[in-house]
This record gives structure tokens, C-alpha cells and sequence, in this order.
């Protein structure tokens, strides 16, 4: 199988501008996914830069833009690919260099949620426990792998990215709010009762259509809406 | 004056919720006018005349209007949010729309009850 590929290079130590840079690669025909040819790749320019860790979909560090779309380059078929195959890095943030982009403004907003459990009861012997209904509730919510393909398509996002958290930090934002263990529903509420914050989102759903583990940050961020609302009538 | 990045307003629900509301008031009325329209076997100026000279249809269309130029103060101030970045042509575009929407309401009852 023979691939063309186009990709984003930048250096800001060398290059004035970034530019885009023609492959080939020779494959062999199989299930191979976009990172293994991009690995292959590195192995012709050693100077091409991008971030990989598990090569499984799990750690969400080769999150990039595939032929226009956020996706993680190691559960993305090299068959699902048109050619020639065009990459680049996640839109709306700085580039460090290639395929590398400083995740900095995703992660601020990130924590500016505070993303762990608060309960003030002693600790318990054992665990906090649930019962499966409540532990059912965080089903679609604690998957969130952190990879930045969400927020980084996200429109309100590239126009307000210190302002609004972005879907991704409300998908975890209503994460906590979903956990019956979790005591401090009304502050995270205040947290996000905001114009920019919470009600920057437009409903455009970039954030679903792009979810490389199929979840549905909309949905979390109209339940959070209606918590809001709960709370006010 | 550091050049922080302030939020934390504490609104937005309310102007979200009330955008909802508006725009389901809205589909209401134009559907209402829409279909008395299709229904009319003539059209002309007495057959519109007609329609308004009970208080119920200038409420209604008042409540109309009121409508629109809510939704579209939310609509003109998120534009406004993401375009204007300077806080005090911000401030300044944010009161001239306010006072622009007030007069249109004291048009629109001018009109609606000068008919």
C-alpha cells in the first residue's frame, strides 16, 4: 500500500513560518492504524515531532487534526483515510513545534473546575460506597481520556479559550456534579453559572461528532444547564 | 491595573433560559399569524385593521415584539462579547443597544395602540 501524506511542520527555532511537507510511505497492507505509519514516518525525518504514549487509544496523547478532523492517530484506520492524508496539529493552540501543541489553556480550564471528589465526612473504613444506580450515573462521563479533541473543535472555544471551559472541562465539571459522594454541588454550580464559563456553549456539537471514546459532552453541559434551572425554580 | 482575565459574573442562566422561552413565544405568534394569513379568503388594509382592534391580538403582538428584542439584546450582547474586546466600547455598545431597544418598545406601543 502506497501513502501520500501531507503534514504540518513547524520549528520555531528554524522555520520563519510553518509549512506543509510531502511524504511517501510504503506499507504493508493490513490494519494498520495512522501512528504505526507515522512512526514509520519518523524512522525517514527524525526531525518530525508528536506526542505518543500507550498507541492504544487509552492515554489520548496523539490527539491531531486527520484530514480536517480531531482524532487520535492511533485508533484511526489508515483504510478509513482519503489521500493524500493531511495532518495537523490540534487547532486553537499554540504549536511548540510539528505535531506538538502546549495543552496549557485546555488544562487550566481543566482544573478550573475542580476535577476530584470534595466531601467533608470523615473518611469511611472502607470505600465511599454507591449503589449501582448512582454508580451508573458517571457512565459516560469518567471516560474522558483528556485528549483535547473536544475542546480544541470547539468553535466558542478558539474564540474565548481563557474564557470558556471548553467542553471537555464541563463534560468533567458535570462529572463531579453526577457523583452522589461529591458535597459541593452548589459551588460548582456558582463556579460555572457564567456567560462565558457555561453559556459560551452554542450547541454546535463539534465536541460529540469528534469524541474519540464516543462520548457527549452537549448532553453533559444540558444536564448541567438543568441543574441550574432545578436550582432556580 | 494588572490585565487579569476576570469571569465569574454569576449570570447567564436566567438570560439562556429566557432565550428559550422567547423564541418558543415567538414560533407561537408567527404560526398564529401565519395560519389566520392563510385562512383570510381576501387580504387588505381592513382585513388587518380587523385583527388588531381587540386588545388580545396587541397584547399578544406586544408580547411579540417584547420577545424579539430580548432574545436579540442576548443575541447582539454574545456577538458583542466575542468581537469587541475592549471593556469600555464594550460597555459603551452595550448601553447604546439597551436604549435602542427601549425606544423600539415605546414604538411598538405607539403603533400597536394608535392603529
Amino acid at each position: 500500500m502506497s501513502l501520500r501524506f501531507k503534514i504540518y511542520r513547524y520549528n520555531p527555532e528554524a522555520d520563519n513560518a510553518p509549512y506543509m511537507q510531502d511524504f511517501d510511505l510504503d506499507l504493508q497492507a493490513g490494519d494498520a492504524m495512522l501512528l504505526d505509519a507515522l512512526m514509520l514516518l519518523r524512522q525517514q525525518d527524525d526531525s518530525l515531532g508528536f506526542r505518543k504514549s500507550c498507541r492504544e487509544g487509552v492515554c489520548g496523547s496523539d490527539a491531531m487534526n486527520i484530514n480536517g478532523r480531531n482524532g487520535l492517530a492511533c485508533i484511526t484506520p489508515l483504510s478509513s483515510l482519503k489521500q493524500p492524508i493531511e495532518i495537523r496539529p490540534l487547532p486553537g493552540l499554540p504549536v511548540i513545534r510539528d505535531l506538538i501543541v502546549d495543552m496549557t489553556q485546555f488544562f487550566k480550564q481543566y482544573h478550573s473546575i475542580k476535577p476530584y471528589l470534595v466531601n467533608n465526612d470523615p473518611p469511611p473504613e472502607t470505600e465511599r460506597l454507591q449503589s449501582p444506580e448512582d454508580r451508573a450515573e458517571l457512565d459516560g462521563l469518567y471516560e474522558c481520556i483528556l485528549c483535547a479533541c473536544c475542546t480544541t473543535a470547539c468553535p466558542s472555544f478558539w474564540w474565548n479559550p481563557d474564557k470558556f471551559v471548553g467542553p471537555s472541562g464541563l463534560l468533567q465539571a458535570y462529572r463531579f456534579l453526577a457523583d452522589t459522594r461529591d458535597q459541593d454541588t452548589a459551588a460548582r454550580l456558582d463556579n460555572l453559572e457564567d456567560p462565558y464559563r457555561l453559556f459560551r456553549c452554542h450547541t454546535i456539537m463539534n465536541c460529540v461528532d469528534v469524541c474519540p471514546k464516543e462520548l457527549n459532552p452537549t448532553e453533559a453541559i444540558g444536564k448541567i444547564k438543568d441543574m441550574m434551572v432545578k436550582r432556580m425554580v | 491595573m494588572v490585565n487579569r482575565i476576570v469571569t465569574g459574573a454569576h449570570y447567564g442562566l436566567r438570560d439562556w433560559l429566557t432565550q428559550r422561552v422567547t423564541a418558543v413565544l415567538m414560533a407561537v405568534y408567527i404560526l398564529v399569524i401565519a395560519g389566520w394569513v392563510l385562512l383570510q379568503p381576501a387580504f387588505g388594509y381592513d382585513v388587518w385593521t380587523e385583527l388588531f382592534s381587540g386588545s388580545l391580538m396587541r397584547i399578544f403582538t406586544l408580547l411579540f415584539l417584547l420577545s424579539l428584542f430580548y432574545h436579540a439584546w442576548i443575541g447582539v450582547r454574545d456577538i458583542v462579547m466575542d468581537y469587541v474586546k475592549p471593556a469600555s466600547v464594550r460597555l459603551l455598545i452595550h448601553v447604546l443597544v439597551i436604549l435602542s431597544l427601549i425606544a423600539y418598545v415605546i414604538w411598538a406601543v405607539q403603533i400597536l395602540w394608535g392603529l
